[in-house]
């Protein structure tokens, strides 16, 4: 008896020991969830399992909070879509990559920012579902170049395109009128109409009247990135060749915006950093490049002290800053299935309501005659007519050469570079040359 | 387990005697499971850990090795082109690199040295009879319960140059607005704060745990030979803390090498880069820029090994000291 006593506690030991080893295997395997584990027989049209779809995002991408996944699963009973979101992009991104190295770990959707859309069509597109033929996909329905950037060099669409960013100027009605400056938006964007260099000019009228206590944009890099953001070549050109370096069209918006930095123009911020934030609420600058997704951040920021101050009125120049595609990974077990969401969540339809509901501007043009989109005026930016403004910025915008390490680049003419020449007192030339040291040594393998 | 054994005791049962044999081949077998228990039974419940370490810890190492020795970009991690060492040589005239290293030992100075001296203080403190000792001491161990990030947030608001709350006090006193992420030094300052914050009360608990150790008698008779409580301190405290002292500092060492979190979020959004001028970039933030911004796995993979050897180098001469302290004091 007593050994058998033993032999059962080392046997239960033994049971412990392994129940526990399965528990930690299982905590480290993925939780691609199968279709049949999860399945609820209750609510299928054909009596089957349903089928969940995994979205991966970034951010508040806005899909859920717009309600798309709960109008599609009304639409299509036995398909149930969950969704996993990175709060960052640069955490995001990275994950993504060792995700498809690797081929696991994946959702079925994955989307990619703008900034990247051009290394994934290089690298990764052998690891990516062809969108283009997917059920429901129209390509006249997008804007040609939105379109054009996520297809790949073999003519495989791997993106579809779901927000743009086109971009007009937030300004503040009441700091306006106090440097007597017009208020009402069709005369301020007259005032720089057609020319970045109108803007600082711009700038330089609002110091000489309102010389403390607020400066007449947030930061030279917004006006970078909103400058380089309206001109067709930009980083790379159209070879796929790295000509930021002399490419008169960045050398201009480098100049402009160091004038901004240099003249005092700026309040001396950087962007999405908690100082930027508290910058909105205490009214420490008068204008912004404010792409269409930045119209929400700047309510929340501005809150309730900034009412009935905020307007928008286009940019000197067409320009884009931002935006989304969605992808399907081969590796993933329903890309059938995913690719036919993926095409409902980028049709016209849902687009104008991820616009109305979210301010993401859509991509398909075809969007832009809805009467969600055309008709869409933001209360709290004084009704302004943002449909229309939007519309005819994104329509304007020249189709842009993209390059896979755009961001890199951009961020360290920004962060480095302009920052620089901004927050430390160095010359533009100085600010030039240490993002340039910075940009060769990241683009150096 | 011994007792167990018992179980074989020979029952006296008559006609037993023809399976006697059998009975000691049974005997023998269960003495030599017996032995065969004792022998490798360690083995398998260490097993685990070393399993674990061995999927986490040593496989990792020896693959960032090898891949340090290649040309390898993060789209493609299975595309591997030998560089050799030129992953390794690079970093000699890599300027970023060094800078890096130069960072890297300022924060840790200006981090390790006050976070111990401040430890010590706090846990002679906390060594006196005090009304509400325990309230004090899970009080001191509160920063280091709180998470890197929230703890960053928190003093990124208080080091802020226009709306800060260190700046504010600074105006009280009549001092102007100092830029703190932008500058060298303050920037500098700045996250050793938040290291320092996070750190003290740890080190402290741990001082305080050998302090109460030291046997009451020391103190006794140097009270009794006159010794006032400074002289206490420093001849009878001190001392008998060295071999604790030591730990704390290589442990701080490692952490201060390692130090990631605290510069990279006090940089918001701006990512890896340390400031505009890489000002507070250390070794942890440029790997992680050259590996997960960069996306050269290569690269980071020289930068890891590199500071694998600086800390193999730093735990050398804390043998090199420990042992000449050994020595000292057994003299």
């Amino acid at each position: 008896m007593r050994t058998r006593t033993r032999m059962s506690r080392r046997l239960a030991a033994l049971a412990a020991v392994a129940a526990l080893g399965t528990g930690l295997l299982a905590g480290c395997a993925d939780d691609g969830a199968s279709p049949a584990a999860e399945g609820s027989t209750a609510g299928g049209g054909g009596g089957g399992a349903k089928t969940t779809l995994t979205v991966g995002v970034f951010g508040a991408f806005g899909l859920k909070e717009a309600g798309l996944y709960d109008a599609y699963m009304k639409l299509h009973p036995d398909i149930e879509i969950k969704q996993t979101s990175i709060e960052r992009n640069e955490n995001y991104y990275p994950q993504l990559l060792t995700h498809l190295g690797s081929g696991s770990g994946l959702a079925d959707i994955q989307a990619v920012e703008v900034s990247n859309i051009a290394e994934v069509t290089a690298t990764q597109s052998g690891k990516l579902e062809d969108l283009s033929k997917a059920p429901g996909v129209n390509k006249d329905d997008f804007l040609p170049w939105k379109w054009a950037e996520g297809t790949a060099k073999d003519s495989k669409t791997v993106g579809l395109g779901t927000d743009t960013g086109p971009t007009g100027i937030c300004y503040r009605k009441d700091l306006f009128a106090k440097a007597g400056l017009p208020t009402d938006r069709d005369a301020v964007g007259k005032l720089w109409a057609g020319d970045w260099n109108k803007y600082l000019e711009v700038g330089r009228q609002y110091k000489a009247k309102v010389p403390s206590g607020s400066a007449f944009v947030d930061s030279a890099s917004g006006v970078l990135n909103s400058i380089t953001g309206s001109s067709a070549t930009r980083y790379y050109d159209a070879a796929g060749k790295v000509v930021y370096k002399d490419n008169p069209a960045v050398k201009q918006a480098w100049d402009t915006a160091s004038a901004f930095a240099t003249g005092g123009l700026t309040a001396k911020l950087q962007q999405f950093q908690p100082t930027w934030d508290q910058g909105f609420a205490n009214a420490s600058f008068a204008t912004v490049s404010c792409p269409a997704w930045m119209l929400g951040y700047i309510q929340d920021k501005a809150g309730a002290a900034g009412k009935d101050q905020w307007d928008v009125a286009a940019a000197p120049k067409p320009s884009n800053w931002g935006g989304s595609f969605l992808t399907v990974p081969s590796a993933g077990k329903h890309t059938a299935e995913a690719a036919k969401l993926a095409a409902w969540l980028t049709a016209p339809a849902q687009q104008a309501v991820l616009f109305a509901k979210r301010g993401s501007f859509p991509s398909a043009k075809a969007a832009y005659g809805l009467p969600a989109v055309a008709d869409a005026k933001h209360a709290y930016f004084g009704n302004a007519p943002i449909g229309q403004i939007f519309a005819r910025a994104a329509e304007g915008t020249p189709v842009q050469t993209l390059g896979p390490k755009d961001q890199i680049i951009q961020q360290n003419l920004s962060d480095i570079g302009m920052l620089q020449v901004e927050q430390k007192g160095k010359s533009p030339q100085q600010g030039w040359d240490a993002a340039v040291k910075a940009i060769d040594n990241a683009l150096d393998q | 387990m011994a007792s167990d054994t018992t179980a074989a005791v020979p029952s006296p049962t008559p006609g037993q005697e023809s399976t006697a044999p059998a009975r000691a081949r049974a005997d023998e077998r269960r003495s030599r499971r017996y032995r065969r228990d004792v022998r490798w039974s360690p083995y398998a419940f260490t097993a685990p850990f070393f399993l674990f370490f061995a999927a986490f810890g040593l496989f990792p190492l020896l693959y960032t090795g090898w891949a340090s020795l290649h040309q390898v970009e993060l789209t493609s991690p299975n595309d591997m082109t030998w560089v050799g060492l030129r992953n390794f040589s690079r970093l000699l005239s890599d300027d970023f690199f060094w800078n890096a290293l130069r960072n890297t030992f300022t924060i840790g100075v200006l981090s390790t040295v006050p976070q111990l001296l401040i430890a010590l203080g706090i846990a002679h403190l906390l060594n006196y009879k005090l009304r509400g000792s325990m309230f004090f001491r899970v009080a001191v161990l509160t920063p280091y319960a709180t998470s890197v990030a929230a703890a960053t947030l928190v003093f990124v608001l208080l080091f802020g140059r226009d709306y800060g709350m260190v700046n504010w006090a600074l105006g009280l006193v009549g001092f102007d607005h100092i830029d703190w992420q932008n500058g060298g030094l303050s920037s500098q300052l700045a996250v050793s704060t938040i290291v320092v914050w996070r750190w003290t009360g740890y080190n402290a608990l741990i001082y305080l745990a050998a302090m109460q150790a030291v046997s009451a008698d020391l103190y006794e008779s140097a009270a009794l030979d006159g010794a006032s409580r400074w002289q206490q301190f420093r001849h009878v405290t001190i001392p008998s803390l060295r071999p604790t002292i030591l730990f704390t500092a290589v442990v701080s060492t490692i952490g201060a090498t390692q130090l990631f979190g605290e510069p990279l979020l006090f940089n918001g959004s701006a990512g890896a880069t340390g400031g505009s001028d890489h000002q507070f970039q250390t070794l942890g933030l440029y790997l992680y820029e050259q590996g997960w911004v960069n996306l050269h796995l290569g690269r980071a993979s020289a930068i890891a090994w590199a500071m694998f050897l600086i800390l193999l180098l730093i735990g050398a001469v804390n043998w090199i000291v420990s042992h000449k302290l050994r020595k000292g004091m057994t003299s």
